[in-house]
């Protein structure tokens, strides 16, 4: 009884732990695995709201929270919101995130953002719930 | 023929004949230009600006009217290969590559057709905003008699 009893709470902790397991982003692994550091979300934060030469931030056109959907800040094109919590498409191509880091941190920043920036950018995302 | 058919057939129709009333059917775009454009602005008409200035365009992604719209170079000829077969060498460049600045658009745009002040409103923002006031197009309708300028 006693036996059965662990056993089942043990399979209750792997279900509790599972998502856990399974949320992590394959495509911020891979730029952990790169800059062998680690992420913060504090600085990924800073760097979403960091005002490039061109009067433009990543949130001119993401809004103050990735949560929410935005809107071109040229061409008023409306954009779904960047937090895979409110959109589960988003970080899951690593082709398209490159593509998309490659244009809007020469656009917001004037320059490439390196893999630590990328990093911590993504972790910051990743976090909003 | 029931009558719930009869009226099916005859809206299948109708919608057909829709995509002829603006002069021949609308060239599909090829479903690549359409995406990677469509990501900031509706994928523009390939009629829009003559051949030359596309290549132009194609070729200066990275310095896109002020932003990097760079593409993976196999997206990027695949691209420039369908403009190639599709636009035309017809009238003069634009300057600056910029169909907002062809003769035909702002002949058509002119304070004649529409108030400076239109172009201000949020809601229209940038000449570049096309389904701002022509609704439809995004599907390549811009038939004059489909258009509904925004307050």
């Amino acid at each position: 009884m006693k036996f059965t009893f662990h056993t089942s709470a043990l399979l209750a902790c792997a279900a509790l732990a599972l998502p856990l397991v399974v949320s992590a982003n394959p495509i911020l692994d891979g730029y952990k695995a790169e800059t062998k550091g680690t992420f913060s979300a504090a600085a990924g934060e800073k760097l979403y709201k960091t005002v490039g030469p061109n009067q433009l931030s990543c949130a001119s056109c993401h809004t103050d929270s990735p949560k929410n959907a935005g809107k071109h800040a040229k061409t008023n094109k409306a954009i779904d919101p960047l937090a895979p919590s409110a959109n589960a498409q988003r970080f899951t191509d690593a082709a398209k995130v490159e593509k998309w880091f490659k244009r809007n941190c020469n656009d917001a920043l004037g320059r490439a953002c390196t893999t630590q920036e990328k990093g911590d950018f993504m972790t910051y995302v990743l976090s909003v719930k | 023929m029931s009558l719930k058919n009869a009226v099916v057939a005859s809206l299948i129709v109708l919608s057909c004949v829709s995509v002829w009333a603006d002069g021949g059917p609308v060239t599909p775009l090829l479903p690549k230009m359409e995406q990677e454009c469509a990501n900031c602005h509706i994928a523009y008409r390939p009629n829009f600006l003559p051949k030359s200035s596309w290549q132009q365009v194609m070729r200066s992604l990275d310095k896109h009217y002020g932003a990097d719209a760079s593409l993976s170079e196999a997206d990027t000829r695949e691209i420039t290969d369908w403009l190639n077969t599709v636009a035309q060498e017809l009238g003069e460049a634009p300057p600056n590559n910029r169909i907002t600045e062809a003769f035909w658009f702002t002949r058509k745009h002119g304070t004649k057709h529409i108030r400076p002040e239109v172009w201000r409103r949020a809601s229209v923002k940038s000449p570049s905003n096309c389904q701002a006031c022509h609704v439809d197009a995004a599907k390549g309708d811009f038939n004059e008699h489909n258009i509904r300028i925004p307050r």
